[in-house]
Order: structure tokens, then sequence, then C-alpha cells
């Protein structure tokens, strides 16, 4: 067995009002997994992603991301975790539209600190590599969605973090695209990368991963082993 | 770091009206705080340096003594550390080109070096030879080398030929001539450095003991010159500093508002950037950056208008002086690193929200917004549908409504205080050239020149069937115990009310032994209205009452109006005749000149207009109209923000039916609504910055100003002035709310 990337450990997630997003959740994901994390639409996935992701901190347990505690970094320590241990994937793409294709890929590179040149040698193997490498002087408001999802993908994957965040990857795709990004998702993984998707979408977990995870009002109500 | 660059040169061009706002109020109060930095620095400057390098006189004195007696006070030792003189003066009429000049005083003098005053020759060389004259640069007429003028005053009336320029700091005369040439002079002119500078009187009273009693007949003290020197850049201080203020005040708002308003309409923007490892400092200083680089070239760009401007406005003072004087590099260092603070420190501030901001929350799309706002609609529910939107809007976004009117109030607020002091100025202006009157008979020189005989006139003037009305005036000079140098004494024979003396307080007087004063007498006396002063001449003490402050600042001010009766002795040396309506005045003139032998008639001078006035009318229009660009633009601003942002609404309200005409309706009287609201308030600020800074001006000049000046307001100005601040609004508006309401509906439902 390989080792644990994500350890959450008995996290319970609480807003304002309503029951918790999340409770007394432990899950450990392994280096090299692909894990789906399906449920109903409130059922607390994008909350789990977040604290992942170190975008939110739980109110009770503990988040472990590649040896880090990720629920106990500040404001600088968490962008600093972002910018090197987790790519991230949105439904709405979050490009920035006032900046070219190839400068959305190169942009977490340089946050990083990486020398301009070796940025965009890096940002242009990944755009061939994700197979749109011509779109790289266009803005992304002329692209296609499942194109400007695989630029989000490359720009996720820009500073070789061990871990691809998805939330919702094909929520906003018609199903030939999504379906496309299902297939990128599932290359990387088999390339050694560690995905976690959130998805409502069966037929995505069913593709691409090799694990899922069932959240049902903010617990854990199923996690099995998938054969793809 | 580095990668930030690129996000913020894409948030400067990419916001275009945003980064011209910010560079225009920036350009605005930087031009304004060198201007005010600039004068308030080197204005006082030039005439020391002058002053030095010249030896300037301490104590300059004009005696009726003999020059023996004269020569007696170069003795005056424990006073006198320096003495040059005397020299022979005459006052004279002079000629040039065929017309009269104002009669000046000529000094004889062999030698422009000296320990005292030592004259700086700007052309020409030194009158050496007979029948030669050295000008003053502040000859009234402009010194051309080589011309004739004919020093008709002088027995022989002598024509002389200009051979040079000089300039004496403390301006001791208005020509040089050799001794030879004032073959009987009227006095003797001594100049004096003093062993103590700052005590000029008892110098003078030293110097007085020495000479036979009454026979001193004027002096002048180098304080007085120095005085004059910054008088007329002064005045630009007190304006300069109220446009620094607003426009560093705009500044403030502008890039507030343009940074706030960005980071509040680039929120799912930030998320992204936080999400891609953005730390909160980072993001804050994408936004400080986007305010900073057109800031930058704000201020470079008032950096060197200010230093153009300069060139004018420091001109005022430079006209006496050798020297040319420029913004010192330190202000315009200093000025720069203030204007670069405070955008920093502004945007700053701004954009801290941005780093506080939960990157879930700015990641979280379409989570239903606040209802603030909501309540308004049903206020305005009697109204049209779009209207009763539009005016409910302002309190659905109360920080961002706060901005847009707080740049209508600062620019409403200028435009009031420009139209102001513009009307005050020509009202001062006018009030300078005091004298209305149509004709002139006799010598506006000195009244000993006059050969007037005022019968004569009087009855000339009165057989003639175009006078309308007329008044005589009889000039002298008057000593006042206590004061320093001596006062004008205007005397006049009849009404002289209609010549339009423009008033300040108290009234005009009524009967013999009553005066008038002008601002800088009633300092110089530490008198009040409704004192009473003795006036000292040939020997005798007249008492006068003060009863009235008027507007006068020739004579720096030292002067009393009188009516003639107080001083029976004092024939009328000039009059002034008002003629009937479409006189034609040269043949009124001329056939006053075929009777009149021994004077004459001509047209009065229309006055000069001042330079400095003119200067600083243009500099207030220019000022105002960047600041009312400023404003506008930040009107726009808002308007972009907030159409932007709305862009889906609004679609939603066309697809549901709403034309085009009404989405601008809707905008237009929300931001009417605005605007009319910080037009009232700011047409009150701009009257009031108004009757702070005038009299501050006038303090800087030495005098008040006439009650005219202050009452430029008209309810009917006041109302077009609070209507500018709504139409300011509106126009700015209207652009993008036109393209907004033409956007085709689906594009607006597509945006996200
Ligand atoms: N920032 C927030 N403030 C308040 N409630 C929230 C917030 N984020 C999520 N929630 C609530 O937490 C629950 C889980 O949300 P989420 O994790 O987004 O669900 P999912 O992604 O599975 O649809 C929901 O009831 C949602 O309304
Ligand atoms: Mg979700």
């Amino acid at each position: 067995m390989s080792t644990p990337l994500i350890e959450l450990h008995a996290v319970t997630r609480r807003y304002e009002n309503g029951p918790p997003a999340l409770r007394d959740v432990s899950l450990t994901v392994r280096e090299g997994e692909a894990v789906a994390v399906l449920g109903p639409s409130g059922s607390g996935k994008s909350t789990l992603l977040n604290l992942v992701a170190g975008l939110d901190r739980p109110d009770e347990g503990t988040v472990t991301v590649a040896g880090t505690r990720v629920d106990g970094l500040g404001e600088a320590g968490a962008a600093r975790y972002r910018r090197t241990k987790v790519g991230m994937v949105f439904q709405f793409f979050n490009l920035l539209d006032d900046l070219t294709v190839l400068e959305n890929v190169v942009l977490p590179a340089r946050l990083a600190g990486m020398r301009r040149a070796a940025a965009r040698r890096r940002a242009h193997e990944l755009l061939e590599h994700l197979g749109i490498a011509r779109h790289s002087a266009a803005h992304p408001a002329r692209l296609s969605g499942g194109e400007r999802q695989r630029v989000a993908v490359a720009r996720a994957l820009m500073n070789r973090p061990p871990l691809l965040l998805a939330d919702e990857p094909t929520g906003a795709l018609d199903s030939a695209s999504g379906a496309d990004v299902a297939d990128l998702l599932m290359e990387l993984n088999g390339e050694g990368q560690t995905v976690v998707v959130v998805t409502h979408d069966l037929e995505l977990a069913r593709r691409c991963t090799s694990r899922t995870v069932r959240l049902v009002d903010g617990r854990v109500a199923m996690d099995e082993v998938t054969v793809r | 770091m580095s990668g930030l660059l690129s996000l913020v040169r894409s948030g400067v061009t990419r916001r275009r009206v945003q980064s011209a706002v910010i560079g225009l109020a920036t350009t605005m109060s930087v031009t304004a705080a060198l201007l005010g930095g600039s004068l308030l620095v080197v204005s006082s400057a030039p005439f020391e340096d002058a002053f030095s390098a010249q030896s300037g006189a301490h104590l300059s004195a004009e005696f009726t003594a003999t020059a023996q007696d004269v020569a007696a006070t170069a003795s005056a030792a424990s006073a006198v550390s320096a003495s040059v003189g005397p020299f022979p003066t005459a006052s004279t009429a002079v000629r040039a080109n065929g017309i009269d000049l104002p009669p000046v005083t000529v000094v004889g003098r062999a030698d422009p070096a000296g320990p005292v005053d030592r004259l700086t020759l700007v052309a020409g060389e030194w009158a050496d030879g007979p029948g030669e004259i050295v000008l003053a640069a502040s000859f009234p007429m402009t010194p051309t080398l080589g011309h004739r003028i004919t020093l008709s005053g002088l027995p022989g009336a002598p024509s002389v030929k200009v051979v040079g320029i000089a300039r004496s700091v403390t301006r001791t005369a208005e020509a040089w001539v050799p001794p030879a040439t004032i073959t009987a002079p009227q006095g003797h002119q001594m100049l004096y450095r003093l062993t103590a500078p700052l005590e000029v009187e008892s110098a003078l009273s030293a110097v007085t003991a020495l000479v036979p009693s009454g026979t001193v007949a004027g002096s002048r003290s180098w304080l007085t010159a120095k005085q004059e020197a910054v008088r007329e850049s002064a005045l630009f201080v007190p304006f300069l500093v109220a446009f620094g203020v607003l426009g560093l005040v705009m500044s403030v708002l502008v890039v507030g508002n343009v940074v706030a308003g960005a980071v509040g309409s680039g929120v799912r923007r930030i998320g992204v950037l936080k999400a891609l490892g953005c730390t909160p400092s980072q993001v804050v200083w994408t936004y400080v950056g986007q305010a900073l680089i057109p800031a930058s070239f704000g201020v470079t760009v008032g950096l060197i208008t200010g230093n153009l401007l300069a060139i004018p406005v420091l001109g005022q003072t430079e006209e006496v002086y050798d020297t040319t004087l420029t913004a010192p590099l330190w202000v315009n260092a200093a000025v720069g690193f203030g204007a670069l603070t405070v955008v920093t420190l502004t945007a700053w501030v701004s954009a801290l929200r941005a780093g506080r901001l939960r990157t879930v929350d700015a990641l979280a799309v379409g989570r239903p917004g606040g209802t603030r706002g909501r309540f308004a609609i049903r206020w305005f529910s009697a109204l049209p549908v779009p209207i009763a939107l539009g005016l409910a809007r302002p309190f659905a976004r109360p920080a961002r409504t706060f901005g847009m009117a707080a740049s209508v109030v600062f620019g409403t607020a200028t435009v009031t205080f420009a139209v102001g002091l513009g009307m005050s100025l020509g009202v001062i202006q006018e009030a300078r050239d005091y004298n209305t009157s149509d004709v002139t008979v006799g010598a506006e020189g000195p009244p000993h020149l006059s050969q007037l005989d005022p019968n004569t006139v009087t009855s000339t003037l009165a057989a003639h069937p175009d006078t309308d009305r007329y008044f005589g005036l009889a000039r002298t000079e008057m000593t006042v115990p206590g004061m320093a140098g001596f006062a004008q004494i205007y005397a006049y024979t009849g009404d002289a009310g209609w010549a339009g003396h423009p008033m300040i307080a108290g009234r005009w007087y009524s009967s013999p032994g009553e005066a008038v004063v002008p601002t800088a007498f009633l300092t110089a006396t530490s008198s009040r209205i409704g004192d009473t002063v003795t006036l000292q001449h040939k020997g005798k003490a007249f008492s006068i009452q003060i009863v009235g402050e008027l507007f006068d600042t020739r004579h720096d001010g030292l002067a009393a109006y009188v009516d003639a009766a107080t001083f029976p002795d004092l024939p009328p040396d000039t009059f002034f005749i008002d003629t009937k309506p479409n006189t034609n005045i040269q043949s009124y003139v001329d056939s006053l000149n075929n009777t009149l032998t021994s004077t004459t008639a001509r047209p009065t001078d229309p006055g000069q207009t001042s330079d400095t006035i003119v200067v600083i009318g243009a500099l207030t229009a220019l000022l105002t109209l960047m600041l009312v660009a400023v404003s506008g633009l930040g009107v726009l601003n808002t308007v972009l923000l907030d159409t932007r942002d709305r862009v889906r609404d609004l679609g939603i309200h066309k697809s549901l039916g709403m034309t085009p005409k009404q989405v601008i309706a809707l905008v237009v009287s929300s931001v009417a609504a605005v605007g009319l609201v910080a037009g009232a308030l700011g047409v009150p600020l701009g009257t009031t910055l108004h009757a702070q800074i005038l009299p501050a001006m006038g303090q800087a000049a030495g005098t008040n100003l006439p009650t005219t000046a202050f009452t430029v307001y008209s309810p009917a100005l006041l109302a077009a002035l609070v209507i500018s601040g709504t139409t300011i609004a509106t126009l700015s508006a209207l652009p993008p709310t036109t393209q907004t309401a033409h956007t085709p509906t689906s594009t607006a439902l597509r945006t996200e």
C-alpha cells in the first residue's frame, strides 16, 4: 500500500444556521488514488473539498495533506500550501478573462516564484499535452466550455501538485465535453496523479475513478472501491 | 511577486476609465500643490537675494533741504552704517511718442555703483553724458533703448535719449540722469544702510533731527518694499491651497472609490487568485498597483504642468528682479512623493477587504445576495416602475452611492467656488479701476505741476452742454504722527460719490472733517471706523474722523478721501467729468481744449487689467476644468461598475419587456437623484470656501475687499449651480447607460 496523502480525522464543519455541513467525517486518500465524492446537492461535497484545499477550516477534527496540518495554517501559509500542494478545477472554470490562456496557466508558477522562461516552457508542454496549445494566445472567453475546462486543468497542474481537486468539473459542460474531461482526468490518474473529484454524475464517477465516497447529510454513507 | 505584474498591467489597461480618473485626479492635485508650495517657498527669496547683492537701501529719504544740509545726515553715525547721496531729484511729467505719461521721479545720479543701492543695469549703459537717461524697469512705459523722451516738467523741457535700463531693489527712482541735467532740483535724495535694519523709524528720526525741521519730504522703508515684492505672489497662495486641498480630497475619494469598486466587482477574481495560492497581501498589492501606475503617470504630468505653470505665476514676482524663478527641486520631490504616498495609503486601505475576503465566499457564485435597499422600492411605489427601481437603487449599495455622491459634492463645490472666485476677481478688477469718469482735465501728476485755474475750469465745464456732472480733485501728501511715510490725501470738490469708489465698510463722507480710508491706512495707523486721526501738513494739524473703509490699493493703500472743504487752502488740480449719454468723447475733449488754455482735457485712462488677476483667472479655469472632469469621471466609474454588476438584472428586466428607454430612465433617475442631493450639499461647501479664501487672498494683498466682491452669488446662480451637480452626474452616466440599454438581452443574460 502507498502512503496516505489526505487524512481527515473526525471532521465537523458547521455554518451559522442549519445542520452541520459535515459531521464527524474521517477519510484517508492514498497517493495515486482517484476518488469520486458523490452525493445529492447540499450534502457537503464542496465543503469537504474546500477543507482539503485549505480554503476553509473545520470546527472540529484535523485535516492533514502530504504531511501538512492544513487546518492549522494561517492565510499566508494556506496560500503557500495551495501553491505547492494542490491544483483546483471548478465547475465554472474560474479562468481570469483579462489574461490569455497562456498567462492563466503560467500564473500559479509565477506566484510560486518560477522563472518566466521556465514557466512558459512548462505551460506550453502542458497545453500541448492537453491538446489546446493552439489556443494559448487566445482569451478564455473565446473558447468552448470543454476547452476552458482543459485550460483550468492545465493551470491546476502547473506546479506539479501531488493532489488534483475538482469540484463538479463537468457540471457546466454538455455530455460530450464532460466525457472528454473525464477521460483527461483518468489519463492523468493513469500517469500517477492523485485525483479527488466532486460530482453528482454517476457516469463520471464510474468512468474515471477507482473509489467512490458517498456523502448524505454531511456523513460518509458509503465508501467503496469500484472497478473501471 | 513578479507574477502579479501581469495582473496589475491587465487591470490598468482593462479599466481605462478608472485609470484615467486616478491619473487626472493626481495630475490636478499635484499641479496645484506644486504651484502653491513653490510660491510659498520661493516668493520671498529673490527679494532677499537681490537686496543683499545690491546692498539695498534700508531707508531712502527725500528732503527739501539744501544739499549741504542733507549731506550732513550721512553722519547720523550710530544709526547709519553707510549712505549715498545727496542726489538732486525732480518730479516731472514725461512725454514719449507724443503721449503724456504720468509724472515720474527723476534722480540725478552719477554712478550706479556705491556702498548703498547698487543699480543693476539690465540693458544698455549708464547715463553719463548730457542728454542721456536710464529708465527703471518699473518705468510707466515699456522702455526701449535709443528712444527719445521729453522731460516736459523740467525747465526747458529737455529731450533725452534712453541709453539704459536699470533695477533698484527698493525702487528708489523711476529714472536716472547725470546730476547736471537737473538744473533746478526740487529736492534731494539720500539712501542709507542701517546698523539696525529693523529699526527704520528710529533711524528716520535720527536723520530728521539733523536737517532743518519740516524738510523731510518723504521716506521709504525697505520692509515696505519687501512686503510689496511678495504681495503679488502672496495673493496666489490662498486659492492655490484651496485647490490643492480640493484636489487632495478628490484624489483620496477617487482612488478609494475606484479601488473599492474594483474589489467589489472583482470578488470572484479575488477568490480565484487566492485558490491559486495568492497570499492576502499579494492580492491587496495587485489592487494598490492598479492605482499606483496611473497615479505615477498623473504625478509626472502634474509635475510637468506645475513647473510650466510656475513660469507665468512666479514670473509675477520675477519681473522685479534679475533672477529666473523656478519651482525648487525639493518641492517637486516632496509633492510627488507625498501624492504617491497618499494614493498608496488610500488604495491599500480600500483594498484591505480584498485581502480579508474569505476565499470560499468569494468563489461561491450565485448565492443569493442581500436584500438591502428592497424596502426603498416601496417608498417610490407611486412612481413609474423604472423610476421607482432607479430611485431605490442608491439604497441598495450605500457605500457606492456615497462614493459617487462625494465625487459630485466636490465637483459642485469646485464649480461653485471657481465661479464665485471668477466673479469676485471681476469685481476687484473693476474696483481697482474705480474711476468711472469719461474725461479728465488737468495733470494726474503732483499738484505743484498743475497750472490749472479751478474757476476757469468749472465755468467752462458748467457752460458745456454735454457736461453731465463733474468733481474736482486736490491731492497732497500729509504725514500722520505715528505712521511711517506719507498718506496721500484726495480732497474732492463736489459730489464724487458717483465715481464708484468701492466701499468695504462704513459710509462715504458727508461733511468736511470726515474721511474715508483704505484698509492699509487703518492698519498703519491702528485705527478703526469712528476714530479720529490727526494729519499734518506744512506745519498745520488737521483732525479727520474716519467714517468709512474703501478699497484702494494705489499708494499702498495709505490714503484718505475727504471733502475739499476740509482743506480750504488746497485748490483742485484735476477735474473728472461724466458726459451726457451718447456724447462723442473726443469732440467733447477737443471743444474743452479750445477753451482751456493753461491745462488740457483728455479722455480718462481706461484702467490696466492686472496681470495677476488675469493669471489667477486662467489658473482657476484650468484647475476647475480638471476637477470637474475628475468628478465626472468619478460618476462615470460608479455607473460603469453598477451597470456592469447589473447587466444580468437589466437583461432580466428587458426579457420581461422593459424597453431600452426605460432602462435609461431607471439608471438616470437613480444618478440624477443622487446628483441633486449632492449638488445641494456641494453648493454651500463651495460658497463657504469662497467666503474663507477670498478674505485670505485680500489679507495676503494687504487689504480688505469691497463688499460687492462677496455678494456674487445670486439665488438664480445658486440654483443653477445645484443643477450643475445633477448635470455633471447625469451627463457622465449617459454613455455607459445607453450602451447597456442597447446590449442584446441574450448577451446580458449569458453574463456570469
Ligand atoms: N458559506 C456558507 N455559509 C452558510 N452555509 C453554507 C456555506 N457553504 C455551504 N453551506 C451549506 O452547507 C451545506 C453543504 O453545502 P455544500 O458543501 O456546498 O454542498 P454540495 O457541494 O454537496 O452541494 C448546504 O446546506 C449549504 O447551504
Ligand atoms: Mg457543491
